[in-house]
């Protein structure tokens, strides 16, 4: 499995990514700067990164999503390619409505980290199935916007689909019907608020992380 | 041309900046406040002489880019 991390200016996560995936590729992650306008050839997966992309200016995520590489991102979505967004990631992927809805400010307006527990709601996805269905599981959070919001009508479609990935067991942040990550309809993007790279080692304190990392690399290789 | 756009929360999204600026208010001594609503203001001038085309191409920029219409309503106002 060959995987690529996008690097936007503001980007702080990156190489977090690049390093949780290759601690199971077992290769070196590509990473793409903004500004180039395409995938490499024989990309998997593209991971897009945490941070405070062109330094949260205007929307988090909104100036990310006119880069150059975003246009290049939704064509590789659009022709079924893999996408983890984590973070700032997730709120790019909704500005460029990849994903739905949008990530407010929390609810609490105070900047959140700290590590909260999560039901994973769908195992049959190439990112969840190292975990139960219905399994708590742990993991960080770091954020000022994670509050996530969409009508009535799509969270219920959401709901039906079963494109909810995460969510929180005591919402953090405000986030509608609690949702801490978003699939896309072929369950092949993923873009959620909690950090899984942060926690892929017993030296960070836990590894429940690394298993979206290792559930991926088992599926795409 | 220039023109002012105001872009504010739709009716319905919860606004917890508008709500803390009311308490805030309320603690200062200002009664009888209904509501308070946080919103932005971005101004634009562009080279284009005619109302009509240059109307139309400020509204394209608040969809592409200046305000997210999933929560976000905005208005636009030429300057005098």
């Amino acid at each position: 499995m060959k995987a690529a991390v996008i690097v936007f200016p503001g980007s702080n996560c990156d190489r977090d990514l690049a390093i949780a995936f290759e601690k199971v590729t077992g290769t070196k992650t590509k990473l793409i700067w903004h500004k180039d306008a395409n995938i490499p050839n024989g990309i998997d997966i593209i991971g897009i990164p945490g941070g405070f992309s062109f330094g949260d200016y205007l929307r988090v995520g909104a100036i990310a999503a006119q880069s150059p590489i975003c246009k290049a991102l939704v064509d590789y979505v659009n022709s079924g390619g893999y996408v983890l967004g984590i973070c700032n990631g997730f709120q790019i992927l909704t500005e460029t409505n990849i994903l739905p809805g949008t990530l407010m400010r929390n609810q609490g307006l105070k900047y959140i980290c700290s590590e909260i527990e999560l039901l994973v709601e769908n195992n049959n996805t190439a990112f969840t199935h190292g975990f139960q269905n219905k399994q708590n599981i742990k993991l960080p959070i770091a954020h000022h916007d994670g509050n996530y919001f969409a009508d009535n009508e799509t969270v219920k479609s959401l709901n039906d689909k079963n494109c909810i990935a995460f969510k929180y067991t005591k919402n953090p942040n405000g986030s509608v019907d609690d949702i801490a990550g978003v699939l896309s309809q072929n369950k092949r993007v993923l873009g959620m608020m909690p950090h899984p790279e942060r926690l892929n080692d017993q030296s960070l304190g836990g590894t429940d992380g690394g298993l979206i990392f290792g559930a991926i690399e088992s599926m795409l290789s | 041309m220039k023109f002012t756009i105001n872009i504010t929360l739709k009716k319905g999204v919860l606004d917890p900046q508008g709500l803390a600026i009311k308490n805030s208010l309320t603690t200062s001594g200002f009664q009888n406040i209904i509501e308070v609503k946080q919103g932005k203001l971005i101004e634009v001038d562009i080279d284009e002489e005619n109302y009509d085309n240059a109307k139309k191409v400020v509204s394209k920029m608040c969809d592409v880019l200046l305000a997210n219409t999933v929560i976000e309503d905005y208005k636009i106002m030429l300057n005098q």
